[in-house]
């Protein structure tokens, strides 16, 4: 399996079949759906967050490609435990290495940011950016809102 | 051969000596039609170019790439420019491509032919000029669950302005309309129908000329969407008897930004401009203009002549082809792609018509359609992955989307093993 093995690392393959924390969650603080008019994916992202701004837990649901399914699988993973400030972070650190610009620091979370770069050979498929990068768009639009109903 | 041979009655064995004749008849010599696409020898990704996407756009021959080259090498000035040599013979290669087309198409007259950016554009002059002069509030347009997104958002657009009715013919679960839901749907008001000869999503064929007739029995106009059609089985708009057709240069391997609308002399010259502009007035003065005769009426502005003649080589070269045979061609390959494909197990084709152009549209059970294609172009395989500008469709089957490979005149047997076995790459990457 040569070619696009840059795209489709094992990793990412293993977590567009076997996605981590997609369930829906009843008790979320935050929450937002997006979809992706292009091909018509939708996913919806869970976070809750304590009164100490961690947060605690972190789910997806909805329905998309491979590329989108692990990117919010692993998303989810690398979000727990994280403060809001460093959950975007994440995402500027994410999105420099899904499009390939300069890469931004990372203040200490040098593993989730190599867990993450599981996803940078999309930088070679400018068509599958929006895939990559549709449930951390999606979780930034969940962090502005807070506690309101699914 | 074996197939075919396998489907034969003993009445209908031919004599040796008959088929032998056949075969020297109808020979397709698909290498040397390969040899005149430059784009197919070009490699992508490292491996050869299997190019499956000819639904939505045809590769160009090189007789098609020169006609243009020539025309501005040689020919090029305005054309209806004055008396100097250059507008003369550039009108005269204008007109030459206008008479092409009118013979391609059997038109009784070359001004029935006017010149459009596109099939979509042909669509909109129909649905601003003749809704303007004979729709109004109420009135129905009739179209099918089939249709392209430019043959809905027209009829939508003067739904906004005038008040029209639209009414959709529904498509079964094998992906046709049947004759009975289309007539069914013909009522007192209904002014016109707008109808896909080949749905470009599915490929089904539509049975266009049973519908023509049952409009015309309840008194209703006819347009049909010939984008998808033309290019495999032509167009005879006399023994049709559709009021209007529309077809895109682009799609029946003729250059991008020119198509074509026909329409019947007496509509034509009942119908409003659709542009106001240069080209399309006998006389302007602040008070009032008189428009041009047709087909001039229609076409403001500089038209895309360059493109028009480059059209009239693309309709040499597919008739010096012949449509019979790359039809013939053409649906031997959509016979052994189904017969590839049905043989990998999560793979379901949609769209099962009786009679189908050569599209192939499927899912497969696990694996988003984005995820298909862009392992198929890593193995150099470009097919199209998404709605297909068809939205209506993929909800009638409860898809989001579908991977599509559609096959023309240049595609081979073996392009479609290469396509059959990425599919099974795809299988064992994303499923297994």
């Amino acid at each position: 399996m040569s070619d696009c093995v840059d795209l489709y690392q094992e990793a990412i393959l293993d977590h567009g079949r076997r996605p981590r924390n997609r369930r829906a969650m009843d008790n979320c603080s935050h929450h937002a759906r997006n979809e992706n008019p292009a091909c018509g994916d939708e996913v919806v992202v869970f976070l809750k967050i304590d009164d100490g701004g961690v947060i605690r837990d972190a789910a997806f649901d909805g329905h998309s490609c491979a590329v989108a399914t692990a990117s919010a699988s692993l998303m989810t993973e690398v979000l727990v435990g994280k403060t809001s400030a460093q959950a975007k972070c994440l995402f500027d650190r994410f999105h420099a290495q899904a499009t390939g610009t300069e890469e931004t620091p990372l203040d200490g979370m040098k593993a989730e940011g190599q867990r993450l770069a599981l996803l940078s050979g999309v930088r070679e498929y400018p068509v599958r950016l929006k895939c990559a990068t549709l449930a951390w768009s999606t979780m930034l639009a969940a962090l502005e809102n807070q506690r309101r109903p699914v | 051969m074996e197939a075919v041979y396998n489907r034969c009655e003993p009445s209908d064995i031919l004599q040796i000596e008959d088929v032998e004749g056949l075969m020297a008849d109808n020979r397709y010599d698909v290498e040397a039609v390969r040899a005149d696409f430059p784009i197919l020898h070009r490699p992508v990704r490292g491996r050869p170019l299997v190019y499956l996407d000819t639904a939505a756009s045809a590769q160009k021959p090189v007789q098609v790439i020169e006609a243009e080259r020539s025309f501005y090498a040689e020919d090029y000035a305005n054309i209806h420019r004055g008396l100097y040599y250059l507008s003369q013979r550039a009108t005269e290669r204008y007109d030459e491509a206008r008479r092409k087309v009118k013979t391609f198409l059997n038109a009784r007259h070359e001004h029935e032919i006017i010149f459009t950016r596109g099939a979509t554009e042909s669509i909109n002059l129909v649905a601003a000029s003749f809704g303007e002069a004979f729709l109004k509030e109420g009135d129905e347009v009739l179209i099918s669950g089939l249709e392209h997104h430019s043959n809905i958002v027209p009829w939508q657009l003067l739904r906004q302005k005038k008040g029209i009715v639209l009414r959709v013919a529904a498509v079964n679960d094998e992906g046709e309309v049947p004759l009975e839901e289309f007539t069914r749907l013909l009522g007192p008001r209904t002014r016109l129908a707008a109808i896909t000869q080949v749905s470009n999503a599915l490929g089904t064929v539509l049975p266009v000329a049973a519908m023509i007739r049952a409009a015309h029995a309840a008194g209703v106009k006819v347009l049909i969407d010939g984008a998808q059609s033309v290019v495999h089985m032509g167009a005879d708009v006399q023994a049709l008897d559709c009021d209007f057709l529309a077809f895109s240069g682009h799609k029946l391997y003729g250059p991008t930004g020119i198509g074509v609308l026909y329409g019947k002399e007496a509509l034509l010259d009942a119908m409003p401009p659709y542009q106001g502009g240069g080209d399309m007035i006998s006389s302007v003065s602040f008070e009032k203009a008189t428009f041009a005769p047709l087909p001039a009426k229609f076409e403001a502005g500089t038209p895309a002549s360059a493109q028009a003649v480059a059209l009239g080589a693309a309709i040499d070269y597919v008739s010096g082809l012949g449509l019979d045979r790359i039809s013939a061609h053409e649906a031997s390959l959509l016979d052994y792609a189904t017969e590839r494909l049905s043989a990998i197990e999560p793979l379901a084709i949609i769209g099962t018509a009786a009679e189908k152009a050569s599209v192939l549209s499927f899912i497969m059970d696990g694996v988003h359609p984005h995820d298909i294609a862009q392992v198929l172009d890593s193995r150099g395989v470009a097919v199209r992955a998404g709605h297909h500008c068809a939205q209506p469709v993929m909800a009638r089957f409860g898809v989001p989307a579908t991977v599509r490979a559609s096959f023309g005149l240049y595609n081979t047997k073996a392009e479609v093993d290469a396509l059959a076995e990425a599919l099974e790459e795809v299988e064992a990457m994303f499923i297994r």
